[in-house]
């Protein structure tokens, strides 16, 4: 094995670059080593401008996305000799404004996933009541959709997203789906409301990358067929009875 | 320079957006809807470290199990360091408060009839330990995160790092912060403000805890005037993987792993932690407390006993015996990253594991409601110390610890600033001030050190001087260390003259964190002669509740230094006993 590989890492200074330009990087190559350690190795040894986000080093907090080579990853759980022997391309995150080098704005769906309402709509039940009842069997139902990390490599797999950016994405269709399948949830009709719309589900034509990149092994394809598949039912009904009596 | 029109005002500040934080928030919009309540963090709520948390959160509602039990093994697994009275509030309210969050959404694991299913932990005599398979802390982080969207009078501050408490005449005005996307330098004002910011693992080199764990909560403290205690205890976790720290759960034990030495041989059962059956048994062998099961480790490392590795000698957690299915439902996060960073798969291989930094039971000195010394001031999670931990904490304890001062520590600032009068006008010599610090850092012409440099060596300072086993000797020697890296902290030399997004800035201000309370957790630890839980003297062995059933204060000199005072431990129902595991 070689000892070192190179990376080829976007750089982008909004204050002096009018684009993203690359620069190359040798960084050692290390059998334990993930993309997020040849960036700290930059970062610690190299050039210590350069800008990313991360945190917890074990594929939870969802704060390291970035392109490798050209695919949607969590650094911190993608290795280099994995890429070896290089060059390794790292970009940001795609279909995100770029706020410098690799860290990108993600307040777009910091502001649509309120809209699907990811909690349980119901009121019905204090806690001195005790817990609801909820089998194994109906955790089961909704528990992969509970994965969803909010890390994003979905919305930058995702070219519909890409191209009509109102459209509401993957992870949070799938975290509607996961309260909508949860059997202690009531909310199901105020989230249909919202992802009838045009903006909701429509906008997919169930390409289907948010399901294979998504690190955690959710499955946003599904939760989007499921959901269109609810509000066709819904269009039937508008068609054949007036709202009131649905 | 601070920019036009930047103070904002709430009437009550959480400064962390982790279980403790948003839990305070969730309690004061449920319970005082008037008042303007706003989130401040460092980083998105759900980047937070909660986050990372795997095994399980404590709370008697088995059949059986007694609020006693739980104070009693908090207690004493505490090596009676804790104060007990926050304990029984504790054990008290856990349960509800782990009720609430399932009300919330939380996914917990259930038994066969649809009823909250519990878990065996170390040191704890019962199962009580509520889990959503092994990934407690992202349910309940996300839980709380997206109830928390329900109320959307919260404002939120995501990614705005707060520098400095602005605290005036004894009571705090409210923080200056830098707000990460613009690199602008902003004051928010508030009558009561909560520090919820985590804890402080990134002073040690090899630890479980995030990058973002810098002490932050504790340094606004200590430098505003407000004590640290108990910093001297610093918790090892027996199980984390060789190279990233990555932490493999206690509940990888609780289910029935077992810890080999290079023989294969069981060797807990050398140190009093009880006799090897083939099923776990509570309160022995691998589930006896944390500092008890790190110690036995060092003594296999003297005795010749461990195995060589890269990264330093380890021992083997063995799970093989398990089974995929039990593995697969109960520990899938387990044999994911074991998988992952390990490239082995547990239901097959042995798991290669050392003792790592996984938490701190010290932190701001608060009462039983998070108020700290400092008028409106209070904290809550790890980057308080109420303390129900002692001198150890266990396992399973952190989580609802979280939810339970994070609750009340948010009703008692709520009420606080319900009730304080609007604070005078900002005291604008202290802004200056911070603006001028922050300034001096960021023009970085001052020197020539590197911020890499000087946190590696205080990093590996920190673990010669204050590891597993402290001395007189060690901690001194680590004392002088430090304040050397003081000094060149002085001439640290940034490269990174963009405002957006200054990642360095940041690295600095928290490296001025990290060796704030460095200090005080070497001199906590210089002063307490003795031995108990966490804090091992190889020049004072035993406990002496003559002279040190009390806690530590660190207060910071006006010169900047430490200096330590005494506060006595409360003492309801338990007097100080022996601690005794598998016997």
């Amino acid at each position: 094995m070689a000892d070192s590989i190179q990376m080829r890492v976007t750089r982008y200074d909004p204050d002096r670059d009018s684009a993203p330009t690359v620069v190359t990087y040798d960084v050692p190559l290390r059998k334990d080593w993930a993309i997020l350690d040849g960036l700290n190795y930059v970062k610690d040894h190299v050039d210590t401008s350069l800008s990313y986000r991360w945190s917890c080093r074990m594929g939870i907090c969802g704060s390291c996305g970035m392109n490798v080579q050209g695919e949607p990853k969590l650094t911190c759980a993608t290795f280099l000799t994995d890429y070896a022997p290089g060059p390794v391309r790292v970009e940001p995150l795609t279909n995100f404004p770029i706020v410098r080098d690799l860290v990108v704005d993600i307040e777009d769906f910091m502001e649509k996933l309120p809209r699907v309402k990811p909690w349980i709509v119901r009121d019905d039940v204090t806690v001195v009541d005790g817990e609801y009842i909820q089998t194994p069997e109906e955790l089961e139902e909704y528990k992969q959709f509970s994965n969803c990390i909010n890390c994003m490599l979905c919305y930058a797999a995702c070219p519909i997203y890409g191209l009509e950016p109102d459209f509401i994405g993957p992870a949070a269709i799938a975290l509607a789906e996961r309260y909508d399948l949860d059997s202690r949830d009531r909310g199901q009709r105020e989230r249909l409301d919202v992802l009838i719309e045009k903006e909701g589900v429509w906008g997919c034509t169930f390409v289907g990358e948010c399901t294979r990149v998504c690190p955690k092994h959710v499955d946003p394809a599904g939760a989007i067929q499921r959901y269109k598949l609810k509000a066709a039912q819904e269009n039937v009904m508008a068609f054949l009875l007036p709202r009131g009596a649905r | 320079m601070v920019s036009e029109g930047a103070a904002a005002t709430h009437d009550v500040l959480l400064v962390g957006g982790g279980a403790a934080g948003l839990r305070a928030a969730i309690a004061i919009a449920e319970t005082n809807p008037n008042l303007s309540v706003a989130v401040v963090s460092k980083v998105y709520p759900m980047r937070s470290h909660t986050v990372s948390a795997e095994g399980g959160a404590a709370g008697v509602i088995a059949e059986g199990d007694t609020l006693d039990e739980h104070a009693y093994d908090t207690v004493s697994g505490s090596d009676w360091l804790c104060d007990q009275d926050a304990v029984e509030a504790f054990v008290q309210e856990a349960p509800r408060e782990l009720l609430q969050l399932e009300h919330w959404g939380c996914p917990w694991s259930r038994q066969p009839n649809g009823r909250i299913a519990v878990r065996a932990f170390g040191g704890m005599k019962n199962m009580r330990t509520w889990f959503a398979a092994d990934k407690t802390g992202f349910h309940m982080l996300h839980t709380l995160f997206q109830t928390s969207l329900k109320y959307g009078d919260v404002r939120r501050y995501d990614e705005w790092f707060v520098t400095r408490l602005l605290v005036d005449d004894g009571r705090v005005h409210g923080v200056v912060a830098l707000e990460l996307m613009t690199g602008r330098i902003e004051v928010i004002t508030a009558k009561s403000v909560v520090l919820c910011n985590g804890g402080s693992g990134k002073v040690f080199p090899f630890t479980t805890n995030a990058n973002i764990c810098t002490g932050d909560g504790m340094a606004l403290a200590y430098r505003a005037g407000a004590p640290l205690k108990d910093m001297e205890f610093v918790q090892y976790h027996p199980t984390g993987l060789p190279f990233t720290g990555i932490l493999i759960t206690e509940a990888a034990r609780a289910e029935g792993g077992w810890l080999l030495n290079k023989d294969g041989y069981r060797y807990l059962q050398d140190y009093d932690l009880g006799k090897p059956e083939p099923t776990p048994v509570l309160r022995s062998m691998e589930l006896g407390p944390r500092d008890r099961l790190s110690q036995a480790f060092e003594h296999e490392v003297e005795k010749g006993h461990t195995i060589e590795s890269p990264y330093g000698p380890i021992v083997h957690l063995d799970l093989r015996h398990l089974g995929e299915k039990l593995i697969e439902t109960k520990l899938p996060m387990v044999r994911e990253l074991c998988m992952q960073y390990e490239r082995i798969d547990p239901v097959k291989e042995l798991i290669p594991v050392r003792p790592v930094v996984h938490y701190m039971m010290g932190g701001v000195h608060t009462d039983i409601n998070g108020a700290t010394p400092i008028e409106g001031l209070f904290a809550a999670g790890e980057t308080a110390c109420v303390t129900i931990n002692g001198a150890n904490r266990l396992g399973s304890n952190s989580l609802p610890e979280c939810l339970v001062f994070g609750a009340r520590a948010g009703k008692a600032a709520a009420e606080y600033a319900a009730s304080a009068p609007q604070p005078p006008s900002v005291v604008m010599e202290q802004v200056d001030d911070e603006v001028r610090r922050i300034d001096r850092i960021r023009s970085g012409d001052r020197g020539t050190e590197r911020i890499a440099d000087i946190r590696e060596a205080m990093q590996s300072t920190m673990e010669d001087s204050a590891g597993i086993f402290r001395s007189g000797d060690s901690l001194s020697k680590g004392v002088d260390r430090l304040a050397d890296l003081q000094q060149r902290l002085e001439h640290i030399q940034l490269s990174d003259e963009t405002r957006v997004f200054n990642t360095e800035l940041v690295a600095a201000l928290e490296l001025a964190n990290m060796l704030d309370i460095a200090e005080t957790m070497l001199q906590s630890a210089l002063q307490r002669e003795e031995s108990r839980g966490a804090h091992q003297r190889t020049d004072f062995t035993t406990r002496d509740d003559e002279r040190f059933l009390n806690h530590a204060l660190a207060y910071r000199d006006s010169d900047g230094s430490a200096r330590i005072e005494r506060l006595p431990v409360t003492i309801t129902r338990w007097p100080p006993g022996e601690r005794v595991y598998g016997r």
